[in-house]
């Protein structure tokens, strides 16, 4: 049993030295930087502060947040964002109606209020920076549901 | 004279208090109670000051645990420009005589400070909605009178203002709103909101 161990032992060790470790040669999308070396420290992005709601790309994109939300609460004290967001405020605050689906269970029964798992937005829904994309697509919106 | 004699210490200090100077000069007496007027006035103000200050505020624990973390995080006291509004800035107001009245009026908060009403944060927590709507109501009462000893209806640019913010605040300027009508919660966490705004809290099956 323990000739059988030491057998495996070694030629796990015969192995790793086989494989030498490439790590040089990947680049990851933030640069190649030697361990000893500072890593250029990448630009600060700032959210867009307010704009007019964005086009959806996709059917059942939930929508982006043209705002800055930082502070908002959202606990289970209280939702900054259905503060303007809900069936209540969303006339008064000029802002996009809370979807319907948002007050329905798992099991399709529909709630009085906003359900537990709809409550907390960010989860689904994201405000934005002016960021390139890292890596290039050929995506299209779907010319159905965007005005682009 | 037999009066004299049945008098006591107090009481002799009392007339003598009451009866004409026969030694000191009326100038002298006029001098010395100015002086002595300022000094006392300076100490008084000063005194006053002193408790109006954010290591002030924040040397009991019950505000340093609490609300004073919970503002650190929030606009009012890192921002862009630099500017700070600390605690005395937002909760006791400028002009003196309001400002001696809220003083007064915060000898319930040293009341409570005994008692040990919030000592806690989960007795805190347990008052905060309370709490929330004292501060509320007095902002409601006052037109938000320390909120505009730095941000003024009159004095904004809209053309500067974002989206969202021109359309609220013309329309709440047209409307009489003042500001903590919007603006709750914008410097502490809101209380439980469920009987405030139902609207805004997670919905019960």
């Amino acid at each position: 049993m323990i000739r059988k161990t030491i057998s495996t032992l070694l030629l796990l060790a015969a192995t790793s030295l086989a494989l030498p470790v490439t790590s040089a040669e990947v680049t990851s999308l933030r640069g190649a930087t030697e361990l000893n070396e500072d890593s250029a420290v990448p630009e600060q992005k700032i959210y867009n502060k307010d704009g007019e709601p964005i086009s959806r790309d996709y059917v059942q994109q939930p929508p982006l947040i043209p705002h800055k939300i930082d502070n908002y609460q959202v606990n289970l004290k209280s939702n900054k964002c259905l503060s303007c967001h809900s069936w209540k405020h969303y006339r008064e605050a000029g802002a996009t109606k809370i979807s319907q689906t948002h007050f329905e269970d798992r099991e399709s029964n529909v709630l009085a209020n906003v359900s537990a798992r709809r409550y907390f937005c960010t989860q689904c829904h994201v405000p934005q920076v002016n960021a390139k994309p890292l890596v290039d697509n050929t995506f299209q919106p779907i010319t159905a549901i965007s005005d682009e | 004279m037999t009066d004299e004699n049945n008098c006591g210490l107090v009481c002799k200090l009392w007339r003598t208090l009451w009866r004409p100077s026969v030694r000191y000069s009326l100038g002298t007496l006029l001098i010395v109670g100015f002086v002595a007027g300022i000094i006392f006035w300076g100490g008084f103000n000063t005194a006053m000051e002193l408790s109006n200050t954010e290591t002030f505020c924040i040397s009991c624990h019950e505000m340093e645990e609490n609300v004073y973390r919970e503002y650190k995080n929030t606009v009012h006291y890192t921002n862009r420009t630099g500017v700070r509004a600390t605690c005395p800035d937002c909760h006791v107001p400028k002009e003196w005589h309001h400002k001696v009245v809220r003083k007064i009026q915060a000898s319930n908060e040293l009341l409570h400070k005994a008692l040990g009403s919030i000592d806690t944060p989960e007795k805190f927590e347990a008052k905060r909605l309370q709490l929330a709507q004292h501060v509320w109501s007095v902002m409601k009462e006052t037109d938000s009178r320390e909120c505009r000893n730095c941000h003024n209806y009159e004095y904004m640019d809209f053309t500067e203002q974002g989206r969202r913010a021109v359309n609220q605040h013309s329309h709440g300027l047209n409307e009489g709103k003042t500001c903590i009508d919007c603006h709750k919660g914008i410097a502490h966490q809101l209380p439980d909101m469920r009987t405030v705004d139902p609207s805004a809290v997670v919905g019960e099956k």
